[in-house]
């Protein structure tokens, strides 16, 4: 029903700009991580495996992408664990209130990231709110000192943030569930919690996958929250891609960490959809 | 249905909305607070940290700076976005399932990762960074936004209006204009609100792509590495009351098509 005019004058321009200012960058990225940095500073354009050897040889690299990772798992599960039933609340308990409460899931999406995990560094400091508050109750004498500059303040401030990443895709593959295949179940004996485990969950997967991807892949490139509340334990692997950009001046290596970083985003992209499709119903 | 035991879900749910809002909520009271912005409990309510806010010329240039990035994301968004996602819905070419992928990556990629490749194109092209080179990295990365929620619309779109405009003598223009962009303007709103709001909190792009002059975020950025003061906690409450408006314009657009909208459950399809 369209012309071939048509058609080429709404290709043709997303195309191009595509092309140049997110293929041609990632493509880019490629080449720099072969390149290398000369004494005097300058980018070498000539082709070496140099970066990603130094990547696998020089101890910090994998281990602080091995932390990064493990953080970034707490943060899914973590999601995962508060996202679930609230999302399973939402699509079969909430009834009337659903509306204001689904309202409720995506407000903090909108809440400016740094707002929230300024928020945090607030409640979490030795003069913060949460250690004034214990000491004010009589709990603690001295304020507790794990509680900010430690992985466990960025794996609590990325939960607190990724959870409504995780909660939304969930949500909406139980809102896709048949409800007749729930009152089937019902009706041929299975008790709530058989009905759960065996039609509810495993229709849910797909967004539990979605869901859980979001908050892996998110918070796993996060550099902002280690730097404002991770304190020197809870650096993780885009702080160093940051500093190799910065005052360290590798560009090379840097991109070379990008690049896998950007390998394994997009692996786990793959990985994540060809599970759906094998858990779809459809 | 039968009747179910609730059991302990409102129980969970209510702890987990106490987790998400807490901190927002607080944020809010230590604005009020005359003793900095820890200590429990809050003292000295004032409004002292709102006035010093008002007057403080750093701030207001740099909101200034963030409603200009935010205003040309939008306008580069949409351009291509609503372009991609008609050539996603009613064109085919090679590579079209890579660029849908590629369009949509920004999204789920880790903003480092954009920001960088990105500082590494205006590098090549020896670009100096600043407040334009911002505008061109998020407009890019929101394209997949408006192509997402333009792309929803599509779904819905009455394909018979456009071809009894073609029909009855309309040429492609003509039917562009007066029937599909109509159609699809709740998308297109909803797209621009959600596209201004995102550009204006954005902080992992800008922070590679920056010049000389700050945006918002970036100037609570340097800020917060200085030593705080509530007057942080000033700005972000009005951001908050700016996000809230934000959001509730945009559910009522959406929902006003029908049931609820789904941000995030087209995106990994």
């Amino acid at each position: 029903m369209f012309s071939r005019a048509y058609k080429a004058a709404i290709t043709v321009p997303p195309l191009a700009w595509v092309g140049v200012f997110l293929l041609a960058p990632y493509a880019l990225m490629f080449c720099y991580s072969f390149w290398s940095v000369s004494s005097s500073q300058q980018i070498v354009h000539s082709w070496t495996f140099e970066n990603y050897r130094e990547l696998l040889h020089v101890g910090v690299y994998l281990e602080t992408l091995f932390r990064s990772m493990w953080i970034a798992v707490r943060v899914m599960l973590f999601s995962l664990v508060l996202g679930y039933p609230l999302a399973y609340y939402l699509s079969f308990r909430a009834r009337k209130r659903k509306d204001l409460l689904y309202q409720l899931v995506i407000i903090p999406l909108w809440v400016s990231y740094l707002v929230r995990a300024y928020a945090w560094k607030t409640i979490l400091g030795s003069d913060g709110v949460l250690n004034t508050l214990l000491q004010y109750a009589h709990l603690t004498k001295h304020p507790l000192e794990f509680l900010l500059y430690s992985p466990f303040a960025v794996v609590l401030t990325l939960t607190h943030i990724y959870t409504p990443f995780a909660i939304l895709p969930i949500y909406a593959s139980l809102e896709h569930i048949p409800r007749h295949l729930v009152e089937a179940s019902q009706d041929l004996g299975a008790s709530p919690l058989e009905t759960f485990w065996r039609v509810i969950l495993p229709l849910s997967i797909p967004g539990v996958l979605a869901g859980a991807t979001f908050a892996f892949v998110l918070s796993l490139g996060d550099f902002l929250a280690p730097l404002l509340l991770g304190g020197p334990s809870g650096i993780m692997i885009s702080n160093i891609v940051v500093s190799l950009f910065g005052a360290a001046y590798n560009w090379p290596l840097g991109a070379a960490i990008s690049f896998c970083m950007l390998l394994l985003v997009v692996g786990l992209l793959f990985l994540s959809e060809s599970l759906e499709k094998k858990w779809s119903f459809r | 249905m039968r009747r179910e035991r609730t059991g302990w879900l409102p129980g969970h749910a209510v702890a987990v909305f106490a987790f998400l809002y807490l901190p927002i909520v607080t944020l809010i009271v230590y604005s009020f607070n005359g003793q900095g912005v820890g200590g429990f409990p809050p003292r000295n309510l004032t409004l002292d940290w709102y006035r010093a806010l008002f007057a403080d010329d750093a701030i207001w240039d740099s909101v200034f700076n963030s409603l200009r990035v935010a205003l040309a994301a939008v306008a580069i968004a949409l351009a291509f976005g609503v372009a991609a996602a008609l050539a996603l819905d009613r064109a085919n070419f090679p590579g079209k399932a890579l660029f849908r992928r590629l369009v949509l990556l920004p999204l789920i990629l880790p903003g480092i990762i954009t920001g960088l490749s990105l500082l590494m194109l205006f590098r090549e092209a020896q670009t100096k960074l600043s407040l334009w080179t911002v505008m061109l990295g998020h407009g890019t990365a929101l394209i997949s936004v408006a192509t997402t929620e333009v792309f929803a619309g599509l779904e819905k779109l009455d394909r018979a209006q456009e071809e009894a405009s073609l029909d009855l003598g309309a040429n492609y223009w003509q039917t562009f204009w007066r029937i599909t962009l109509p159609n699809l303007r709740l998308s297109i709103l909803g797209a621009a609100l959600l596209i201004f709001t995102l550009s204006m909190d954005e902080i992992a792009v800008s922070f590679f792509l920056i010049g000389r002059d700050n945006t918002l975020p970036l100037e609570i950025w340097g800020r917060l590495r200085r030593g705080i003061t509530p007057e942080i906690n000033a700005i972000s409450t009005v951001m908050f009351v700016f996000s809230l408006i934000a959001i509730v314009t945009w559910y009522r657009l959406r929902a006003g098509g029908e049931g609820q909208p789904e941000i995030a459950g087209e995106l990994l399809e």
